[in-house]
């Protein structure tokens, strides 16, 4: 198997100062067999935004991810591609913990993982989206975007209630946020309307609005694009172009479209049955031998003017 | 401690608890092919017995008294799948339950409203006098209805795996897009499940009627029921076998030996408790399949 | 054009002071005009048990409507209530009987709590069958501890009077204004909650669990305040049932038929509306006196208490049925529709010359 870019060990990346500051505790280092630092990874004093380190996911014997790295710098859009069922969904699920590996880390922010623990995320600045939408059918867009707020909250449901200044102080300011990110997406018409009525390019804006208003130092997007028109296509590229200037905000995203992916991205990862196979530069990938391999042979349809 | 008496608690505990499965395997049947839990199961349990015993009442001699009951039960089923479930189709799972617990209602007002709401005995030949085996007193009538489950279950796996209409059923049960995909009509599946499990609740009916007396409360076996889907998961008629014994023996050892503490009456909840403690370990139920969550 | 075009948001600015002026006007009438004008039958046969009923309806709406949890055992609930603020008032006599409510619905939702731990672990058909536990075990306990009946041989509990601040509410006038004030209450705090933050989470713990989690709602909190806030208000809702409806209490009165009851009153109103639980226990409180007068009319000396108990179970199910295939959201949705149609035509017709 080919190791495009094989990666430094990820005790060395972890080594200078992060996020986590100076609270990391041992254990944070992986005794891991130390791998040949690889020539383009980023510079080890940076640590990764994201690192997955050597992670593996079966399903009752079917094997969805295979000792699977990878390490994701911040401020770095990252495109995870590969064929159906290639385990690019899985990766983003063990890495926001809805699925536990069988084996395998995942660094966040300078803490490591067996399994993320989900009801943290937020709390580490990661923020996702999913393939299929999964939005709050029954709340309005803005109480939708506003619930990506909610780890933030402090005052208790009685201090809610009676509407203490605490509340009332965070209450005013979520609404500005959401309000903010509402402008945004250019969702301003749909503001009080209940989210399940709503077209599907409209909903997929208002799902990345509510993993955005977070500020998320991390963004997971899975297929943010599946079904959506040309020019639809091209206005969300413009947004997530924009978080990440203005934010510096580190997107991982699964794409399908390769001429959005090719354009989009800083550096692909290639996912082929569960494996890595292939990591770097757009350019990298395009001229992959083994990427073109499992590519053409496992999609024919594959339009030629689509980038490969 | 008292083994040969230990033994025939455990052995009556084990044979009512085959009543339990009989309940319990009309609700597999429907959930397996449909989705649904069938609350109202109980109520067309009821529905049959009444039926059958007023007709005999009336002077109809036993075989033709079953072959209308049959018929009726037939058409209700049928009727429940056309009329409540169709314009459902494609609702979430709970309001297909809330659905059948609104059926169970006007079944049950039906049945009483035609048949009245008097206690009827139904007796259908069986003594039910013990009977001793190596020290060990059982109910004949238990070893009879023991039977006529035996009976049933393996009519059910015939059926599932010999017939057309049976391999359907599976096809559905494992799939019902590829099932659509290959020409399998769901709607005279779907019709002939609701027509099964109206069968099922005809001899689930007579054999607790026969037990009970044939009144209003036979519909509340349904709940004798639930606890044992919990244990044995809504989709496995195995696991409707293994929790109606597990429930039945739980239930009267637990009268036996814990009941006393607590002053008696413990029936009604300690079969909940105990499938509820179950399913804290094993939420997918002893024989239900454990799903991946897809996002 | 689709429903939800169609259909004015609660949330809409523009909606609320409507809405505000609708809900004023009604709390007037109930609160000034009803207590001059009705009789003793409208007080103790019709608005009392109503309360009762609308509250435990918008107690379970909480849980099922807003959170998503489908519970089978809420007339357990409603007896904890009962028994604990019977208890109470005997064995701490001390005590302001606002304050024994107040506890009862405390005491209330500490065992919902307790029966709401399986819904961490289980959900649908299991969760709502694991609620059924709550309304057995319950019921049996009330039946087997003559403790909690303070002996009583019949396991028939006669409560006191109501008395507040040593004013005795003991007339229906009394008990029906002392019923409207605490649902009044109960309802404004529960409208805060569904309008806060809290309210949004309970939302996204219905409507996406997963979603929820990940942006930090705390899924598991969240469920076990729906299920105590949903029994608090049951439990009240129990007290009142007890205290100013029947004045008896007995286990059997909170049996599995209560608790469907209720669920009906959340089906028909409309799920995760407050008005709906209103609107719902209206419809059951009044659908079976309505039935009874015409089929009185209809059949005569026919249609005996027999009758009349069947063909209300029938109609009742039919009801279930019929709301849930043609109208989901309920009563609630049907007031919304037929507000909208009439505001309409009038916004039509003004546009006519």
């Amino acid at each position: 198997m080919e190791r495009a870019f094989p990666q430094g060990p990820l005790s060395r990346w972890q080594a200078g100062e992060g996020r986590g500051g100076g609270n990391r505790s041992p254990n944070h280092v992986i005794g891991a067999t130390p791998m040949p630092a690889a020539a383009l990874a980023p510079s080890p004093d940076t640590p990764a935004a994201l690192a997955v380190e050597r992670v593996s996911l079966s399903f009752g014997g079917v094997v969805a991810l295979s000792e699977v790295d990878l390490s994701v710098a911040p401020g770095e859009i990252r495109a995870i591609i590969g064929p159906n069922g290639a385990g690019k969904s899985s990766l983003l699920n063990v890495v926001s913990g809805l699925y536990k590996p069988d084996q395998g880390r995942v660094w966040l922010s300078g803490h490591s993982f067996a399994q993320t623990p989900t009801d943290r995320l937020a709390h580490l600045g990661v923020a996702r989206t999913f393939q299929n939408l999964a939005l709050f059918k029954g709340l309005s867009v803005l109480d939708n975007v506003a619930s990506g707020l909610t780890h933030s909250l402090r005052a208790g449901v009685l201090a809610q209630i009676v509407g203490s200044p605490l509340a009332r102080r965070e209450k005013r300011a979520v609404e500005e946020r959401a309000e903010e990110a509402i402008a945004f997406f250019h969702l301003d018409s749909y503001r009080d309307r209940p989210v399940g009525g709503l077209p599907y390019g409209v909903q997929k804006r208002v799902e990345l609005a509510r993993a955005l208003i977070a500020r998320p130092h991390l963004l997971l997007l899975d297929e943010p694009m599946a079904g959506m028109t040309l020019t639809e296509k091209r206005e969300l590229t413009g947004y997530i172009r924009a978080v990440r200037d203005r934010h510096n905000t580190t997107i991982v995203l699964i794409e399908h479209d390769i001429g959005v992916v090719m354009g989009l991205s800083d550096r692909i990862a290639v996912l082929d049955y569960g494996r890595r196979i292939a990591d770097g530069t757009p350019e990298e990938i395009r001229n992959n031998q083994t990427v073109i391999d499992a590519y053409l042979g496992v999609a024919h349809d594959l339009e030629a003017g689509e980038g490969i | 401690m008292d083994w040969p008496f230990f033994t025939e608690v455990l052995v009556g505990g084990l044979l009512s608890g085959v009543m339990y499965s009989l309940v319990a395997i009309g609700f597999v049947l429907i959930y397996k092919t449909s989705g649904v839990l069938n609350f109202a199961q109980g109520a067309m349990l009821l529905f049959a017995a009444l039926t059958f015993v007023s007709l005999t009442e009336r002077g109809l001699p036993f075989w033709a008294a079953l072959l209308l009951t049959l018929a009726a039960m037939v058409a209700i089923g049928a009727t429940i799948e056309r009329t409540v479930l169709r314009p459902l189709v494609n609702q979430p799972p709970i309001t297909l339950f809330m659905a059948t617990l609104g059926v169970s209602y006007v079944i049950e007002g039906a049945a009483q409203l035609l048949w009245g709401t008097q206690v009827h005995g139904l007796d259908l030949g069986i003594d039910d006098r013990p009977l001793e085996i190596s020290g060990v007193l059982i109910s004949i009538f238990d070893l009879f209805a023991a039977a006529v489950a035996g009976a049933m279950v393996a009519a059910l796996t015939l059926f599932f795996r010999y017939t057309r209409i049976g391999l359907g059923f599976r096809a559905v049960a494992d799939d019902q897009l590829a099932a659509l995909a290959v020409g399998l009509s769901l709607d005279r599946i779907w019709t002939s499940v609701w027509t099964a499990a109206g069968v099922v609740a005809l001899v689930a009916g007579l054999l607790w009627g026969a037990r009970l007396g044939v009144q209003f409360s036979l519909s509340l076996v349904v709940l004798k029921a639930l606890p044992v889907l919990v244990l044995g998961g809504f989709d496995s008629i195995a696991g409707a076998i293994v929790g109606g014994l597990i429930v039945g023996a739980v239930e009267k050892l637990a009268e036996v030996y814990i009941g006393p503490f607590f002053g008696g009456g413990i029936e009604g909840w300690i079969a909940y408790v105990a499938a509820l403690g179950f399913l804290l370990i094993r939420p997918a139920g002893l024989f239900g399949a454990k799903l991946v969550e897809r996002v | 054009m689709t429903d939800a075009v169609l259909k004015p948001s609660e949330t809409s600015a523009s909606g609320l002071p409507l809405t505000a002026l609708g809900v004023g006007a009604l709390l007037v009438v109930a609160f000034g005009v009803l207590p001059l004008v009705g009789g003793e039958y409208l007080f103790d046969a019709i608005l009392t048990p109503f309360l009762a009923l609308a509250l435990a309806g918008l107690g379970l709406n909480i849980l099922t409507g807003y959170t998503g949890q489908v519970s089978l055992g809420s007339s357990a609930f409603m007896a904890v209530g009962a028994y604990a603020a019977y208890n109470l008032s005997l064995r701490l006599p001390g005590l302001p009987f606002l304050l024994d409510i107040l506890l009862a619905g405390v005491v209330a939702a500490a065992v919902g709590l307790v029966f709401g731990l399986p819904s961490l672990r289980l959900r649908g058909f299991y969760l709502a069958v694991s609620t059924l536990a709550a309304q057995f075990f319950v019921q049996w306990v009330f039946n087997k501890f003559g403790w909690f009946s303070n002996g009583s041989a019949s396991g028939v509990i006669t409560v006191p009077p109501l008395t507040i601040a040593g004013v005795a509410l003991d007339g229906s006038v009394g008990r029906y204004l002392f019923s409207l004030s605490v649902v009044t209450l109960v309802t404004l705090l529960v409208w805060r909650i569904t309008r806060s933050a809290t309210g949004r989470s309970l939302i996204a713990v219905r409507d996406h669990e997963t979603a929820a989690r990940v942006i930090g709602v705390p899924v598991l909190r969240v469920k076990l305040f729906a299920f105590g806030l949903s029994s608090f208000v049951i439990g009240v809702a129990g007290v009142l049932w007890a205290f100013a409806y029947l004045r008896t209490i007995e286990p059997a009165g909170f049996n599995l038929d209560r608790s469907f009851q209720i669920l009906f009153i959340v089906i028909i109103g409309g799920l995760a509306s407050i008005r709906g639980a209103f609107l719902g226990a209206g419809l059951i409180v009044v659908f079976p006196l309505v039935l009874a007068r015409l089929g009185e009319a209809l059949l005569g000396g026919l249609f005996d208490s027999g009758v009349l108990e069947m063909s209300q179970r029938i109609v009742l199910g039919l009801l279930i049925i019929g709301f849930l295939i043609a109208e989901p959201a309920g009563l609630s949705a049907l007031l919304d529709r037929a507000l909208l149609n009439r505001g309409w035509r009038r916004l039509t017709a003004r546009a006519r010359p």
